[in-house]
């Protein structure tokens, strides 16, 4: 309860304003008064009330047109009708409208003591949940997709556009490139924020493990389930099912599962009781399915299911120009979980990350990076610090085109030199007037500080 | 209505009303006494119930009999408090067990819901004197300018039923009887 809760009283009967005032005054509320509808608008204007006590019956604007016209002004406003003609209509309608209660003339002493204490706990409990709700929003703004690239700002669009509707989405790319990133993404936009995203690594699981992980087990459904157990669909009910390596189902599961998503219900590996959940499918796979489709290992019904929207993640080597950012990236969350001092990346090991391959994507690159903060030392990492892999020659060539090849050396001198321009069009024989043209044409930005 | 110096008083008058014997009426003159530290005497209630009379509601209005008692002592510096004996209502609540103007000089209180037998329980005087005492140091609180308290114990916790006033003890609690310094 706040320290001094307001109430604005509205009724036309002046003993029942006073009685009212003087009775709330006695608990310490903040109390005032309006003889009409008019009255109250314009106190309204002035303050915002905790709760307001309305009659109905007034002359002029009556009490139903003045709750409208109040939760246009403030739509938190708690709202109690307080009448003495009271009829079963007036007060469903009351309510329907918004109100919070509806009380007839005289009220018990401790019933209105009670309402307006549950009133007041109630506007506290729903200004706690905007406040918690605004937290989580802010939770899911600060995900980790870093990239400026045209490539990664398409990724950021489709999330945009899917995350809003309830589409089941696939996830394409290959290993490492942060599938899993983007679906939590997806879903800390959509509106079943509020509840849990529950990943399933489909890959790393038995067949039967994977099905008693999915559907939950009752007790007693096989040899060692002593206890009933929940699975990952019940858990996910109301918001999202993450289902990563989606192309490693078994056969069998393919089919339960399948079933699950039309029906959005199923019994527990050894129960009867049919429950019904409520989840959006994320999946991700870096499988080609068309192919285990028509290999036969894939069910194609499935395979449509899953298949609704499609978001592909390019692999690191072909937007090289974000390589930079996330390697700096890293280096700051990294330095920060470490509370070590090492602040920048030095040009020739910035060069040597972006030289080379990532075959293991971002993953790869954020595993090198935490492995150089963690045998670095203060106050940048240098190219010694680096995992072996990455100074060995053979990997470090672009494959591709030469435009790949041209982009590739053109981000590597640009980050040697920390994008000075001058130095740079030195370094590789042009102009400075052609080399902004190239840096136009590839779309390539400098990093941000840090 | 209000006095601009709740805490101001030379003595507190209790008016009676009603059928309380007057040794019962000495002994909640000397509780009254010890809770505020100010001289407290007892003397005969000039008002006129059947005024105050709702027949619609066959109730006693208050606020009214607070009114009367403004009137009769317009212009000393003493608090009052008048006890009745019949059942008091003010218009938006089906009863009060008292009134008081808040920071003011006046108030009234009434015995006929804090006995047992009008909750069909049996007869009990040392409780429903118990409950009076508190009643009327609880009324005369808010004419001292307090409020309700939300500790338990306090004697300025609000009771909307008579249960509530036996949880409550005949005393103030340490943060009310500091307000209670403070406004004198």
């Amino acid at each position: 309860m706040n320290a001094n809760p307001s109430i604005l009283i509205v009724d036309d009967e002046q003993v029942v304003r006073d009685s009212l005032s003087k009775w709330f005054k006695e608990d310490g509320f903040n109390v005032s008064s309006a003889a009409g509808a008019a009255e109250a608008l314009q106190q309204l204007q002035g303050q915002k009330w905790d709760i307001l006590l309305l009659d109905i019956k007034m002359p002029g604007m009556d009490g139903m047109e003045l709750q409208q016209r109040i939760k246009e002004i403030d739509p938190t406003a708690t709202i109690i009708f307080i009448t003495a003609h009271a009829t079963v209509d007036t007060a469903v309608k009351a309510l329907k409208e918004g109100a919070f209660d509806y009380v007839t003339k005289p009220v018990d002493p401790d019933y209105l003591s009670h309402l307006i204490t549950n009133a007041l706990k109630q506007r506290s409990l729903v200004s706690e949940n905007l406040k918690l709700k605004e937290q989580i929003s802010e939770f899911s703004k600060a995900d980790e997709i870093v990239g400026d690239s045209a490539q990664i700002q398409k990724v950021y669009e489709l999330i945009q556009t899917v995350a809003k509707t309830d589409t089941t989405v696939m996830i394409r790319g290959e290993s490492g490139t942060g599938k899993e990133l983007i679906a939590r993404a997806i879903h800390s936009n959509s509106s079943r924020r509020y509840f849990p995203i529950v990943a399933v690594n489909c890959g790393a699981m038995a067949e039967g493990i994977l099905e008693s992980e999915l559907f939950g087990h009752e007790r007693g459904a096989f040899t060692g389930a002593q206890y009933r157990r929940k699975g990952k669909l019940e858990l996910a009910d109301g918001g999202s099912l993450f289902l990563d390596e989606v192309g490693n189902i078994d056969t069998k599961t393919q089919m339960d599962l399948l079933r699950v998503i039309e029906t959005k219900q199923f019994a527990r590996v050894g129960g009867n009781d049919i429950i019904k959940v409520d989840f959006r499918v994320i999946c991700a796979t870096n499988k080609d399915l068309e192919k285990a489709v028509a290999d036969g290992t894939f069910r194609e019904d499935l395979y449509y299911r899953l298949n609704v929207f499609s978001v592909f993640i390019p692999p690191l080597r072909e937007r090289k120009g974000d390589i930079p950012l996330l390697a700096n990236y890293f280096m700051q969350k990294y330095s920060r979980a470490m509370g070590k001092q090492i602040a920048s990346i030095s040009p020739e090991a910035m060069d040597t990350i972006v030289r080379y391959n990532w075959p293991g994507n971002v993953r790869e690159l954020e595993n090198a990076i935490e492995r150089a903060m963690v045998v670095g030392k203060p106050p940048e990492i240098r190219p010694e610090d680096l995992p072996y892999q990455l100074t060995e020659r053979n990997h470090i060539l672009p494959s591709g085109s030469m435009a790949a090849v041209e982009k590739a050396h053109i981000i590597s001198v640009l980050a040697q030199n920390r994008w000075n321009i001058s130095r740079s069009a030195e370094i590789l024989q042009i102009d400075r007037v052609t080399l902004y043209n190239k840096i136009e044409k590839y779309g390539l930005k400098k990093p941000s500080a840090g | 209505m209000l006095d601009k110096t709740p805490g101001v008083a030379s003595a507190i008058n209790i008016l009676n009303a009603s059928t309380i014997a007057d040794e019962r009426l000495q002994e909640l003159s000397r509780a009254v006494g010890r809770s505020f530290g100010l001289r407290t005497y007892v003397s005969p209630a000039p008002l006129n119930l059947d005024r105050a009379f709702d027949a619609y509601r066959g109730q006693y209005n208050s606020t009214a009999l607070l009114v009367q008692l403004v009137n009769a002592f317009a212009g000393t510096d003493e608090k009052r408090i008048a006890v009745v004996g019949v059942d008091l209502f003010i218009p938006v609540l089906t009863f009060v067990f008292g009134e008081a103007q808040l920071g003011g000089s006046s108030a009234v209180v009434s015995t006929h819901r804090l006995a047992n037998p009008f909750y069909g329980l049996p007869k009990n005087d040392e409780l429903s004197f118990q409950r009076l005492q508190k009643e009327v140091v609880h009324e005369l609180g808010h004419t001292f300018g307090l409020y309700h308290c939300h500790q338990f114990e306090c004697v300025m916790r609000s009771s909307t039923y008579v249960e509530e006033i036996d949880l409550k003890r005949l005393a103030l609690c340490s943060g009310c009887a500091e307000k209670l310094h403070s406004a004198r």
